[in-house]
């Protein structure tokens, strides 16, 4: 396995790179349209309301390939042609921004009632009452679940390696072909893989118990 | 003007209807104390008035807005309107002074030193200034009723509604908060809705008593019509005398 590092190190590197890339693109914007649908899911108005649900039971119960492989060969049939890192990050958003919807979801319906009632009264409008007051009780309290699916999002960026993302699923199996080093290369992209995760996971403790 | 018209309201949860025929005008200045059963529609009626409850019939004008009106955005009528609940609803998030400086801030857009002192000087009006940085949790009902009564008046509104503000409360806390509340219905022009069982407060500071029972309103008196007369509707007598028993 050293030896696989100490000759393929910039393969590896590379892919470390995409998927570190690729993850920190998915996890900003699915957190952002999470967030926005798991409001919509819970607003007074009933066509929200519904828009919201539809979005979330779609993309969270078609498997990551296929929404990935839409972008990547339908898409371009008809609109315009896309390269696999851009098809398989926007897959990769929109699978985890159903997920992320609902943990949100959750978390507001957690929150007492009576704090979007004091906003409200107060003068504040809807969305003002979300953002200063119901969504950051909400994420305190959605801060495990949401890690976990940040952790999965960093491994579901794996999707990359079918549509050549060239992420480090992607170069891995490269390695694995031409090297024929089978076990040790996927021993070197698991390890490479618990690089990105571990301190991710461990960040999110931290940030609970801070914020606890 | 009047500050408050109900025109023959109507209230539905699904099949149960929750208001009843109301017909209700508020003068400006006023402080109306309502009284009635659990059960009786108060708490349903006073949060019509800023919208919290939608109507499903007639008519319903809070500060010249007819809030029956789908058109009408409630959130003008609460920048004017502000409300007092049982569990205080305090920003958890928020410390005391972020409490009363937010709405303010965002809405009326006040400067934040203008806000800093205008919020302490209500902090000392209700005699919690040492705990400007306090998170809610960390007070007693009684503190953080006091710092919600606060928070309303910082939007300086032309009327306050009180929903049942001391019924979540440690008997010792009730008159810290009730002297607060007097202090505001003696001093101010606010008009004052509340929805309260300590008829002491209505006797002292009420200038008319409504008692509701069914989502109705059944008498609608002067303060000295319904304590020193008699109530001439049955169940009000009723319900007056068992309150009166306790005192």
């Amino acid at each position: 396995m050293i030896h696989i590092f100490a000759t393929q190190w910039q393969s590896l590197l590379y892919g470390l790179g995409q998927t570190l890339l690729c993850s920190i693109i998915a996890l900003f914007f699915s957190l952002i349209i999470g967030s926005l649908f798991a409001i919509f899911e819970i607003m007074p108005n009933k066509l929200m309301r519904i828009i919201g649900r539809v979005y979330v039971e779609i993309f969270r119960n078609i498997p990551l390939l296929v929404i990935t492989m839409f972008f990547f060969v339908v898409l371009p049939l008809y609109v315009t042609k896309i390269n696999g890192f851009t098809a398989g990050t926007i897959g990769l958003t929109i699978y985890t921004s159903a997920f992320i919807a609902e943990t949100v979801r959750s978390g507001i319906q957690s929150v007492d009632e009576g704090q979007m009632e004091g906003a409200l009264s107060n003068g504040l409008s809807f969305w003002q009452s979300m953002r200063f007051i119901v969504l950051p009780q909400a994420f305190k309290i959605v801060i495990p679940p949401l890690g976990n699916q940040f952790i999965n999002l960093v491994k579901n960026s794996s999707v990359l390696a079918f549509v050549a993302g060239f992420d480090l699923m992607y170069q891995g199996n490269m390695i694995a072909n031409d090297t024929l080093q089978t076990m040790p290369t996927f021993f070197a992209v698991g390890i490479l893989y618990l690089i990105i995760t571990m301190p991710l996971s461990y960040y999110m403790r931290h940030l609970e118990k801070k914020l606890a | 003007m009047s500050m408050i018209e109900f025109h023959d309201v109507q209230k539905y949860y699904g099949d149960f209807q929750a208001l009843k025929d109301i017909n209700l005008t508020v003068e400006a200045g006023e402080t109306v104390v309502l009284i009635g059963p659990s059960g009786s529609g108060k708490s349903t009626l006073i949060r019509t008035i800023n919208g919290l409850e939608p109507i499903q019939e007639g008519k319903l004008i809070v500060n010249g807005y007819d809030l029956a009106d789908k058109k009408t955005d409630p959130n003008k009528i609460r920048k004017d309107v502000g409300m007092v609940f049982q569990h205080f609803n305090l920003y958890a998030n928020k410390t005391v002074l972020q409490n009363i400086m937010l709405a303010p801030k965002i809405v009326l857009k006040r400067p934040d030193e203008e806000n800093r002192e205008f919020a302490m000087s209500l902090l000392k009006k209700v005699g919690l200034e040492s705990k400007a940085d306090s998170y809610p949790r960390q007070l007693s009902g009684g503190q953080q009723q006091r710092i919600a009564i606060a928070r309303s008046l910082a939007m300086k509104p032309k009327c306050l509604l009180f929903d049942e503000p001391t019924s979540a409360l440690d008997p010792e806390m009730i008159d810290d908060v009730l002297n607060v509340m007097k202090d505001i219905a003696r001093d101010s022009s606010m008009t004052m809705l509340v929805v309260t069982h300590e008829m002491g407060f209505a006797r002292e500071v009420g200038d008319r008593v409504i008692f509701m029972d069914a989502g109705q309103i059944l008498e609608d008196d002067t303060k000295e019509q319904f304590f020193d007369g008699e109530p001439t509707n049955e169940r009000a007598r009723q319900f007056l005398s068992k309150i009166i028993v306790h005192k």
